[in-house]
């Protein structure tokens, strides 16, 4: 049903020489074939008002988490920000619990992206160019699995984890999501466009195996996919909430556990609430600010939720 | 496959220019034999870490649920499963809480995914316009899907306070009576919508730019020659064209929906986040598989929700399918 539907740009050319994710991005940037109309001063308005919506909770959070709490809570509310931004954000690096979700929360999502990116090159790879029985079969299963909700096996998934005595640990968050089919679905379709045959081909005339291909002249080429997988797979396992905040508790926390403590405070201290949230997001936004343009190509080029 | 693929992989030949210096026939046998292992085997191997990890971390937990569900199971003695066939599935018929949950799973489900996807299609037409800074638009419309969950939902719990909320602040600016977002049912679902039309509109409006970027200009051409106005272009060629993308993002947002879990949970702020609200009023299935499981310490129940919970989906997707099987298709 979505087989076909995955929004993967046909006009990739085949290349030889691995691309630079910079360069990717410009190309699947440019104008579409679609429409060259010029957008008249109405669409600006339009698309000034959205990147406004889209801006303002953000820049909220850091006039909120900039202030004390009677500002926040005054009317007319506050629009420019406070002297005590800094201090806030100690107060919830520390208070709060948020230092140390920090810290996990990226080596969680470091190493999910990590071996996402790792097992789904492999997979897409040999889904791409390799000829094995079963292949087509295969790889109909793994788009099956993109139907399956990761969230209806929690409990069992919760007991796994107390039996292996990994509740509240962090490896209890990293399996579960190791791999991805959606990634193996991306690399298997940028390789396949990307790898000429001819390069795996001789490869094998001069005699290496499986593995050193993969490793010689299938990765140079798929590096730019990858780091664009890292990226959108990095962002997805941050945001990941309901596995972690089950499966977590305080004594070991990433974001998502830890605001929803900040949450759950009888304490309303709206200024290291927002001071909380604000951090929670820094990394992504910074990682958004650095490489929009490739995150921006990759979504485009056909990555998929979750 | 299980010989092969540790031949494959522990790379019995050091990763040298060529393995063809054996001497003699035996050492020519013996790389051909490899050769062979490699090329029948290798492909099995890379695949097969995906496949391990999906059937050990999704779909042995899947199939084990519906076999925990017909138990009960203490969250504090979790190895102590006591046989009750049906009874969870009997007892959640009977709670009036899944019926609610599913209700405003199904009207928050709704409410957030209509408009959000009938927005994101016309920012895609927008952003598919030539202009200057395309590439900050395109990037800010992606800003609200980088912000983490939890902070969106703290953020917009903020906005929706009753007393000193901006939104509530600004109704009274237009001289409309303050709304008490977080107690009423529909302002609190609308809230709720809210914060998930805000992260995933963007996103979904980069996928149907990407689709409409595919669309050949001839179409157009075509369009404007047979005198088509640019509206009758947006729906007779451009809508079409990016039909794939659109039932796809409808299966994407409804998975979604029938998920949603972290926004109302931080919505509640503390005690009310679990059972969304003090009257249940925007407790969603996945709210109630928690509050089943965490904190009334029944695994066997949260386990029944989640069976429905994947039930209601399959039913969902078959209805749809049945929508689109029925409906007379357009040329």
């Amino acid at each position: 049903m979505t087989v076909n539907s995955l929004p993967v740009r046909p006009d990739i050319p085949v290349r030889t020489e691995p691309e630079s994710p910079r360069r990717l991005g410009r190309r699947l940037l440019r104008p579409g074939a679609g429409r060259q109309h010029h957008a008249g001063p109405l669409a600006y308005v339009l698309l000034a008002v959205m990147a406004i919506l889209s801006i303002f909770p953000l820049y909220w959070t850091m006039v909120a988490a900039s202030t004390d709490n009677t500002r926040v809570s005054q009317t007319p509310p506050p629009f420019l920000p406070g002297p005590n931004l800094f201090s806030n954000l100690a107060r919830a690096w520390d208070e709060a619990a948020m230092g140390k979700a920090m810290i996990n929360s990226t080596i969680v999502a470091g190493v999910i992206a990590l071996s996402t990116v790792m097992f789904a090159t492999l997979a897409g790879f040999a889904f791409a160019k390799l000829r094995f029985k079963g292949r087509n079969i295969l790889l109909m299963l793994v788009i099956g699995t993109m139907m399956v909700p990761p969230q209806l096996g929690v409990v069992p998934l919760f007991m796994m984890m107390s039996e292996l005595g990994l509740a509240q640990q962090l490896p209890a968050v990293i399996f579960p999501t190791l791999v991805s089919a959606v990634g193996v679905f991306f690399m298997r379709q940028y390789l396949s466009e990307a790898l000429p045959d001819e390069l795996v081909e001789a490869g094998r005339v001069d005699g290496a195996h499986s593995l050193r291909i993969f490793w010689s002249i299938v990765l140079p080429v798929a590096r730019p996919a990858m780091a664009v997988l890292f990226m959108i797979t990095f962002v997805h396992a941050w945001n990941d909430f309901f596995w972690p905040v089950v499966v977590l508790d305080m004594t070991n926390p990433t974001v998502p556990v830890a605001l929803t403590q900040l949450s759950a405070g009888y304490v309303r201290d709206q200024s290291l609430i927002m001071a909380g949230a604000l951090l929670g997001t820094l990394p992504l936004l910074a990682m958004f600010i650095v490489f929009g343009r490739q995150i921006v190509s990759g979504i485009m080029a056909g990555a998929v939720k979750g | 496959m299980a010989t092969s693929t540790t031949n494959a992989l522990a790379g019995e030949e050091p990763p040298g220019p060529s393995p063809k210096t054996g001497n003699g026939r035996t050492g020519q046998q013996r790389s051909a034999l490899l050769h062979r292992l490699d090329l029948k085997g290798a492909p099995y191997a890379f695949v097969a870490p995906f496949f391990v990890v999906f059937a050990a971390f999704s779909f042995y937990p899947l199939v084990y649920t519906a076999w925990i569900s017909l138990h009960r199971v203490e969250l504090a003695t979790l190895d102590v499963m006591e046989w009750v066939a049906w009874d969870n599935y009997v007892d959640l018929v009977n709670d009036s809480r899944f019926w609610n949950a599913l209700q405003n799973t199904f009207t928050i489900g709704v409410i957030s995914t209509v408009p959000q996807l009938l927005m994101a299609l016309g920012l895609a037409h927008l952003l598919n316009y030539r202009m200057r800074a395309s590439l900050f638009f395109r990037v800010a419309s992606l800003v609200p899907y980088a912000t983490s969950v939890g902070a969106a939902a703290l953020v917009f719990t903020m906005l929706f306070e009753r007393d000193f909320g901006m939104i509530n602040w600004m109704l009274g600016v237009v001289g409309i009576d303050p709304l008490d977002w977080e107690a009423d049912k529909w302002p609190a679902q609308a809230a709720i919508s809210t914060i998930v039309i805000w992260r995933w509109t963007g996103y979904n409006a980069l996928l149907y730019l990407a689709a409409m970027q595919a669309i050949p200009a001839e179409r157009y051409e075509a369009a404007s020659l047979d005198g088509a106005s640019r509206w009758k272009q947006f729906t007779h060629v451009t809508v079409p064209g990016i039909r794939s993308t659109i039932v796809f993002t409808i299966v994407l947002s409804t998975i979604g929906a029938t998920q949603l879990f972290g926004e109302p949970l931080i919505f509640g702020q503390g005690p009310n986040g679990v059972t969304g609200g003090a009257d249940n009023q925007y407790q969603t299935l996945g709210l109630l598989l928690y509050e089943e499981g965490w904190k009334n310490y029944q695994m066997g129940r949260a386990a029944t929700v989640a069976w429905a919970m994947f039930l209601l989906l399959i039913l969902v997707f078959a209805v749809q399918r049945l929508i689109r099987r029925l409906r007379p298709r357009t040329p």
